[in-house]
Parts: structure tokens; C-alpha cells; sequence
């Protein structure tokens, strides 16, 4: 066991858990922020995507450690009510079916935009294809993205 | 309605807190703080604000004292979306103001609701009348309460958006009369009249998921997400292959782990208990054991064997119309072909997971599963419990398509629990979901046409399937009744591979091969496929009884919409168009799958599909269901790969098994017929067209006949 001081979301935390411990189950385990997914353990879905420091990271595949000192935005964090542009367009576009990858797919998307603020169709497929849904919402997800992209 | 931020007290959220169960009130109170949504979301999402009091007025509804509703979704939701369309038939009939509701889920309550199951898409068929008689007697109640109050007769008055008025121009508001309605007598449910389809204001509106909100911002509303007191963690370590049993195990490296507390044996599973998920799994993969293999180790090379015997073996028919042999001794041609699928894993996003806390009091379960009631029984059974003891909670599933049906993990979370003695929550890894079984069945189909004078005049097809064969009422759809001498068999062996129910039993399979095989005849007999299929459901007319449930004249509706809408045989060069017609679940459906060649791939860019369900209860919701079924149906028959080895599965997560994924799903083009007929289920009806319109199609893009799943391995070009 190890004490690992990371930030979630704005808020620092100290936690104490074994050094090969996922950010992800640290997520949902010690720090009960739920909204981050496991779907495969093996970087294989996306259910788990957070940011690090902007950038979508899968966290099953990242120890714990690989946020130390850096800054960690989930789902929960990703607006303060619901507000992004990405969340909005999802409402407008009633994408999710199931509704539990979607969180992932936000996550991978939000990072999309923050970089690229006017994707094309197939850098929006190429960037989103990591991102499984089981359900088959991917025409929705991809609407959504392309609205959320028009209002940024 | 007030948009006051302050109207929730501490002791009113606490309230609504226990009205509400926990979910709602979470995904409620983070969007009370600053909100700033947009004008476009407040529209379509708009803010509630809660009661201080509530009056239950039906286990189906509570009236709150400022006039909000809550309106309890009696059936399990796996997203298929009827915790929105259930609610929206009850508040159409109670006349409320769709904006003012509430949505729970109900608990397991089998003194309060039918069929709380979520299965065979049955969900709306089954609730369409119960659901309707819910909010019309309600609504009459709060009108009789209200008419009672001014002294005037309950004719005279008129209920809308939740407000009742009176000839002379005076209003209650439900919450008003809610405590006097509620101590009335119910009325009989024939003297509550029910609205025609021409009146309905909510019904046939797109109305937004009511978990949206929550779903969007991650919060805790799937199984997974559990978090009770005191709760620990379990993981289960099951034999690496089917038929194997438990000899011994050692647990000093798992017991080793940090934060794991308990290593025991139950049945030939080995169950570890730890503070959190990552150490039970990680418990588990320590664990040193031996395995006895069985007498018959079954792999996929032994399956196909098997069945295909069996596709020559002589059975009894399950249904012979006419007299099939002499259609066959008299053809001038026979064509027959054969068909074959492999078992498939569900895959559901959210592997299979449970929480349940044992205590002598009582037996608390809470996830994700289709059948609570069943679920209930199988645990009072294992534990030998009074089932009333057995509290079943259901959460939002991340996918169900058929593998929440059978509970296995809730009945393995109860019994870890009970022998625990802790709350635990049970947490199958994808490794474990993907190898622990409940699979789709493997089936082969052989399929023979006897044809006379250029036209079908017998039709037998042979079922080889593993376990179970199809049941009910499938044997009965299309083309029974369209073709005279018409005759099915079926022939099953037992695997040790346990199998079940998989989004659209059987018909996800079965429609490829009959569409496929409807398809190569039309060519062989030189005759256009749609004028072929509308000469069938003429002469269906004529053979018509009353076990006969597809109706020849929707089914030409849903085929001649697609038609037209797809320019179906009238595509632009470069366009390899396929269609696919089938009745399953009650709904018809006909899809046109179009094929290009892109960088020298075949590639599906387009699927219309036209669908006739009746009365449309939800139009965004309805068209997201076909959108998927369609996807998981183009997915699962061009990818699905799943074998065994020594009973050992191939596959055990999605590096190694193959789903569709962004860019590979089509544009798809949805279109209803509007009929005002009673509605009939949508979660599985696209699905079993689609991989015959996608077979179709392909083999006008290749010049090869696909007969086997999945197609990749088929066509090499589809790679
Ligand atoms: S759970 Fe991390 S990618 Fe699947
Ligand atoms: S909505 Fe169910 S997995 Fe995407």
C-alpha cells in the first residue's frame, strides 16, 4: 500500500491503495465517483474514458500513479450541471439506449472537441471507434457530436 | 412552474428522498444548484419541483400537493426505454401535464403489478390496456373528488394538464383533491371510459429518456454502481471450461492480497470477499486450482458434427400442413440449403453483476435483472427462506438482450452473502462474463423448396439447434400459412454449454436464413423478390386460423413502404441493394440494406427500415430501438465469432472477440406505418431482418451466397 495524492475533478485526495490499483477502481472504490465505467479492464471498450490533464485516458489500463500530480476530470466533473455542449446535444439527440457506455463516449468525445473544435465525419468515427456500444447508439453519438461541434 | 431554487427544504428532500427511492433524488438535486441550462434543455428536460406531501393514489401513482406526479414504471428497464413509455401511456390516460411527472422504478411487487419482466419485447403489448385503466380511473377519481367539492355533477367537468374544471369556469388542481380522491371508492373499470387515439397529447410525442439527466452526468443508477453500508466485494473464480468440476485449490496468494478478507469454496466455484473490486479480482487470479475435466470436453468441431447429423435424422414435425412429401416427390426442382450460427455470448456493456445483503431478518437483493420475480423464488429455494423475506430491488441494466433473464448472478450473490455474512456486491469481470455461458443457441437450419411449374409449392425446413429448439409461436410465422404444403422439424442435442434467450430468440437467426433463402429461390425462378413475397401473403389469406398471428396485409404494407422509400430495385449504379422481410414479436418489419464498394471493401452505408408496431408511443425513443437492433443485428451476423475448445470458450473479452463499433454502423432510415392499432414491442423486432438484407445485398456487391455466421469469415474481401 501506498499513500498516491491525485486530483479529481478539482478536488485533492489522498488515498491509500496498492501501486498497481487502476485509476479506474480507485475512481469507483475508494472515492465512490461511480459515473466512470468498467466494461473490460483491458483499454478494449472506453466505458472507463476520464481526462488527464485534457486528454482521454482509459482508466482501467492506467495505475494509479500515472495521475499523480496530474489533473483528473470524470463524468462528474465534465460540467458542473450538466451544461457542456456535448451533454446538451446528447439530451437533444435522446442518444443513449441502455445508457452505460455513454459516459465514456462523453468523455472521449469532450476531449475530441476540446482539441478539435470542427471534426469531420471521419475524425469524429476514427476518434469515437475505440468507444463500444452495445446497444447500437453510434449513428445518435455521432449527431450529437456533430450538433455539440456547431454550437462550439 | 416556480422556478424558486429554495422550495426544497432539507425536510422535503429527505421526503422525496424516501418517496423516491435514492435514484431520482440524486440526478434531481444536482441540477437544482445554479442551474444553467440552456433554453434548448429546459424545453426538454424541464425542472421539477417536489411536494412536501404525497398522496398514493394506485401502485401506480402518487399525487403530490403541488400537483406533481409520480408515475411508478412497473418493468425492468435494460434500455429498452419503457421506464419513459410505460409512465407516458399512464400519464396520457391521467391527463397530466407530462412535464409535472416523476418517474420511479417499482420495486418487485407481485400483489401490485403483472409481468414484471422485461422480455420478448412484451413490455408495452402486455401493459397497453392495464396501463391506460391505471390513469383513467385515477383521473376519474380526483374528478368525482373534485365535483363532490363544488357540489356539481363529476359529468359536468373536464380534467386537462392535470387541472379540473367545471361548467362554471372553476378549477382544482389535482395535488388539491388528491387526499379526498384517494379515500373514494375505485370505480368499476368499465365505467371508465378510455381515450380514442385521435385525443392522445402525450402519447406519439418524442419524449426524453427520464434517466437522461442522470445518465449524462454519471450518476449512480446501474447495478454496478451499488453502494450500500458495510458492503464488500466478491468476485468468483468458475471453471475455465464447461463441464469441468472443482478437485482443490490453494489460497495462500490470494489471501495474500491486501484487502482481501474471505477465500471459500461453494458448488465447484471458488467465491473472494475484499474491500474493493480490484483486489477481489486480483484475489482471484492468485488462486491455484485443480480442475477434473469431464468424460465429454465439447468443442465446436464436435457441435457441427452433431448437428448436422441431426439435420438428416428423421423427427417429428413440430408443424405439417398439406402433404409435404407428395409436393416433393411431384417438383420438378428441389433447392435446398443449409444454414449455420455459432453460440454467441450477450455481451452486455455493464458485465453481470448483484448486490445482496443476508441476514436472519431478511434477504435484500438490488441489480440489474429482467426477471425479479423469478429471481425471488430461485433465492428463497437456495436459501430455504419464506420468498416474502426476499426483497428484490431492480436497478437500470446496462444491456439486458436476454442475459438478465436468468438471475444466475443473483442467486451466486445471495449465497456468497449468506455465507459472508457481509453485504456484498458480486462483480463479474468481462473475463467471467463472456465465458461463464447463457449463450445464444447454436443453430443449423436446412431449408428445401419444392417448386412447380415455376412457383414454390412445398416448403420444409429442419431445425438442429443446441439444448432447446424454437418454441411457441414461431413455428406459425411467415412463411407458414403463405406456403400450402408446409412443414417443420425440429432436432436438438444436449450441450453442457449452458444457453438461453439472446435479443430475438431463434428469429435472430432463423429470419437470416428463411430471408436468405427467399432471396436465392426468387433469383433460381427468375421472378422479382417482392412481387414473389406479395403472392405469398395473398395465398397466406386463404390458409388463415386463429393461431395465426403475422397479418398478410401488414406484412405487404411494411414490404411496400421499405420499397419505396429504399427505391428498392431501382438503386443508382454502384448501389447493391438486399431486402429482408419478417414478422417477430409481434411487429412487422421490412429493411433494404444498400451496399457500395468503398476502397475496394463491401461496404453496408445504408439500411431503410420501414416497421408497422401500431400506435407509436414514443417516436425518439421508438426510433433509437430500430437504430439499434439493426446495428446489433448487422454486427453480431457480420462479426460474431464464438467457438470452443476442450468446452473451453475462444473468446473471453473484446480484444479477442469482435463487436461493431463507430463508422462501421450504416446510416439508417427509419419509417412507421401509421395505423392507430394497439402497439406491439420494439426492442427486438429490427434485429432479425437485418442480417438477411445485409446477406442480400452482399451477394449483388460479390456474386457470393453467404450461409454461415459470421459473414467475415465468409467473404474474405469484408475483412
Ligand atoms: S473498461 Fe477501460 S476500456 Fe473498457
Ligand atoms: S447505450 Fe447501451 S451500451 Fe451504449
Amino acid at each position: 500500500m501506498a499513500q498516491f495524492n491525485i486530483n479529481v475533478n478539482g478536488v485533492d485526495h489522498s488515498v491509500d491503495v496498492d501501486d498497481d490499483t487502476p485509476i479506474l477502481w480507485v475512481l469507483r472504490d475508494t472515492l465512490n465517483l461511480v459515473g466512470t465505467k468498467y466494461g473490460c479492464g483491458i483499454a478494449q471498450c472506453g466505458a472507463c474514458t476520464i481526462h488527464i490533464d485534457g486528454a482521454a485516458a482509459r482508466s482501467c489500463s492506467l495505475p494509479i500513479g500515472a495521475a499523480s500530480g496530474k489533473k483528473i476530470t470524470t463524468i462528474e466533473g465534465l460540467s458542473e450541471d450538466g451544461t457542456h455542449p456535448l451533454q446538451q446535444a446528447w439530451i437533444e439527440h435522446d442518444v443513449p439506449q441502455c445508457g452505460y457506455c455513454q459516459a465514456g463516449q462523453i468523455m472521449t468525445a469532450a476531449a475530441l472537441l476540446a482539441e478539435n473544435a470542427n471534426p469531420s465525419e471521419s475524425e469524429i468515427e476514427d476518434t469515437m471507434h475505440g468507444n463500444l456500444c452495445r446497444c447500437g447508439t453510434y449513428n445518435r453519438i455521432k449527431a450529437a457530436v456533430k450538433t455539440a461541434a456547431s454550437r462550439t | 412552474m416556480s422556478k424558486n431554487k429554495n422550495t426544497i427544504d432539507r425536510r422535503s428532500f429527505l421526503k422525496v428522498s424516501t418517496a423516491a427511492g435514492g435514484g431520482m433524488v440524486l440526478g434531481f438535486s444536482i441540477f437544482m444548484s445554479g442551474c444553467k441550462n440552456d433554453e434548448v434543455v429546459k424545453q426538454l428536460i424541464p425542472e421539477i419541483i417536489m411536494p412536501d406531501n404525497w398522496v398514493t393514489m394506485s401502485g401506480f401513482i402518487k399525487v403530490g400537493d403541488n400537483g406533481v406526479v409520480t408515475i411508478m414504471s412497473p418493468n425492468p428497464e435494460i434500455g429498452q426505454n419503457v421506464k419513459t413509455s410505460m409512465p407516458m401511456i399512464i400519464a396520457e390516460e391521467l391527463d397530466v401535464d407530462w412535464d409535472n411527472v416523476v418517474v420511479e422504478q417499482a420495486p418487485l411487487d407481485t400483489e401490485k403489478y403483472e409481468r414484471q419482466v422485461a422480455g420478448g419485447s412484451q413490455s408495452i403489448r402486455h401493459g397497453w390496456d392495464a396501463l391506460r385503466q391505471a390513469g383513467a380511473t385515477t383521473k376519474a377519481m380526483l374528478i368525482t373528488a373534485a365535483a363532490t367539492q363544488w357540489g356539481v355533477d363529476a359529468s359536468t367537468c373536464t380534467a386537462s394538464k392535470g387541472v379540473i374544471s367545471n361548467a362554471n369556469g372553476e378549477t382544482l388542481g389535482y395535488g388539491e383533491v388528491a387526499s379526498a380522491a384517494a379515500l373514494l371508492e375505485v370505480p368499476d373499470p368499465k365505467d371508465v371510459k378510455l381515450k380514442e387515439a385521435k385525443e392522445y397529447k402525450i402519447i406519439g410525442e418524442s419524449k426524453r429518456n427520464v434517466d437522461l439527466k442522470g445518465i449524462i452526468t454519471g450518476q449512480p443508477l446501474f447495478g454496478i454502481d451499488t453502494r450500500e453500508e458495510g458492503m464488500q466485494f466478491a468476485s468468483v473464480l468458475r471453471p475455465p471450461a464447461f463441464g469441468q468440476k472443482l478437485i482443490s485449490f490453494n489460497d495462500d496468494g490470494a489471501k495474500a492480497v491486501n484487502g482481501v478478507s474471505q477465500v471459500f469454496q461453494f458448488g465447484d466455484k471458488i467465491a473472494i470477499i475484499a474491500n474493493s473490486t480490484w483486489a477481489a479480482m486480483k484475489g482471484k487470479k492468485e488462486i491455484i486450482a485443480k480442475w477434473e475435466a469431464p468424460e465429454l470436453a465439447e468443442s465446436t468441431a464436435y457441435h457441427d458434427k452433431t448437428m448436422m447429423a441431426l439435420l438428416d435424422s428423421k423427427v417429428e414435425p413440430v408443424r405439417n400442413n398439406g402433404d409435404v412429401s407428395k409436393a416433393f416427390a411431384e417438383a420438378d426442382e428441389v433447392i435446398e440449403r443449409t444454414y449455420e450460427s455459432p453460440f454467441l455470448p450477450h455481451n452486455c456493456l455493464e458485465p453481470m453483476n448483484f448486490f445482496a445483503h443476508v441476514t436472519e431478518e431478511k434477504v435484500y437483493l438490488k441489480g440489474p435483472v429482467q426477471t425479479p420475480q423469478w429471481q425471488q423464488g430461485r433465492v428463497a429455494e437456495i436459501l430455504k427462506r419464506d420468498p416474502k423475506d426476499i426483497e428484490v430491488h431492480m436497478t437500470r441494466m446496462g444491456g439486458g438482450f436476454g442475459r438478465r433473464l436468468y438471475g444466475d448472478f443473483g442467486d451466486e450473490a445471495a449465497e456468497i452473502s449468506s455465507i459472508a455474512k457481509v453485504p456484498i456486491q458480486l462483480q463479474f469481470s468481462r473475463e467471467d462474463d463472456m465465458t461463464a455461458g447463457t449463450y445464444r443457441v447454436a443453430l443449423k437450419y436446412k431449408i428445401r423448396a419444392a417448386v412447380k411449374e415455376g412457383k414454390i409449392s412445398g416448403y420444409h425446413i429442419t431445425e438442429a439447434a443446441s439444448n432447446s429448439n424454437m418454441y411457441g409461436l414461431i413455428p406459425n410465422f411467415f412463411p407458414a400459412y403463405a406456403i400450402d404444403n408446409y412443414r417443420v422439424d425440429n432436432a436438438k442435442f444436449e450441450s453442457n454449454i449452458t444457453t438461453g434467450a439472446w435479443r430475438a430468440p431463434y428469429t435472430n437467426f432463423l429470419a437470416f436464413a428463411e430471408q436468405s433463402f427467399f432471396d436465392e429461390v426468387a433469383e433460381i425462378l427468375n421472378v422479382d423478390p417482392v412481387k414473389m413475397r406479395l403472392g405469398l401473403y395473398e395465398n397466406a389469406k386463404k390458409n388463415k386460423d386463429d393461431n395465426m398471428q403475422w397479418d398478410p396485409d401488414r406484412m405487404a404494407g411494411v414490404l411496400m413502404l421499405a420499397v419505396n422509400k429504399s427505391n428498392y430495385g431501382k438503386a443508382k449504379d454502384g448501389v447493391y441493394q438486399g431486402l429482408s422481410v419478417y414478422y417477430s414479436h409481434n411487429t412487422h418489419v421490412a429493411e433494404v440494406a444498400d451496399v457500395e464498394v468503398i476502397n475496394g471493401t463491401p461496404t453496408v452505408t445504408k439500411v431503410t427500415c420501414a416497421v408497422d408496431c401500431g400506435i407509436v408511443i414514443n417516436p425518439i425513443a421508438a426510433t433509437n430501438q430500430i437504430e439499434g437492433g439493426i446495428i446489433d443485428g448487422i454486427g453480431h451476423a457480420m462479426y460474431g465469432d464464438f467457438s470452443f475448445v476442450n468446452g473451453k470458450p475462444s473468446a473471453d473479452n473484446f480484444n479477442k472477440y469482435r463487436m461493431i463499433r463507430s463508422g462501421e454502423a450504416p446510416k439508417i432510415d427509419v419509417h412507421f406505418v401509421e395505423n392507430g392499432l394497439s402497439p406491439t414491442g420494439l426492442g427486438e423486432p429490427s434485429l432479425p431482418p437485418a442480417g438477411g438484407a445485409v446477406a442480400n445485398a452482399l451477394y449483388k456487391a460479390t456474386g457470393k451466397r453467404i450461409y454461415k455466421q459470421p459473414f467475415v469469415k465468409e467473404v474474405e474481401v469484408l475483412g
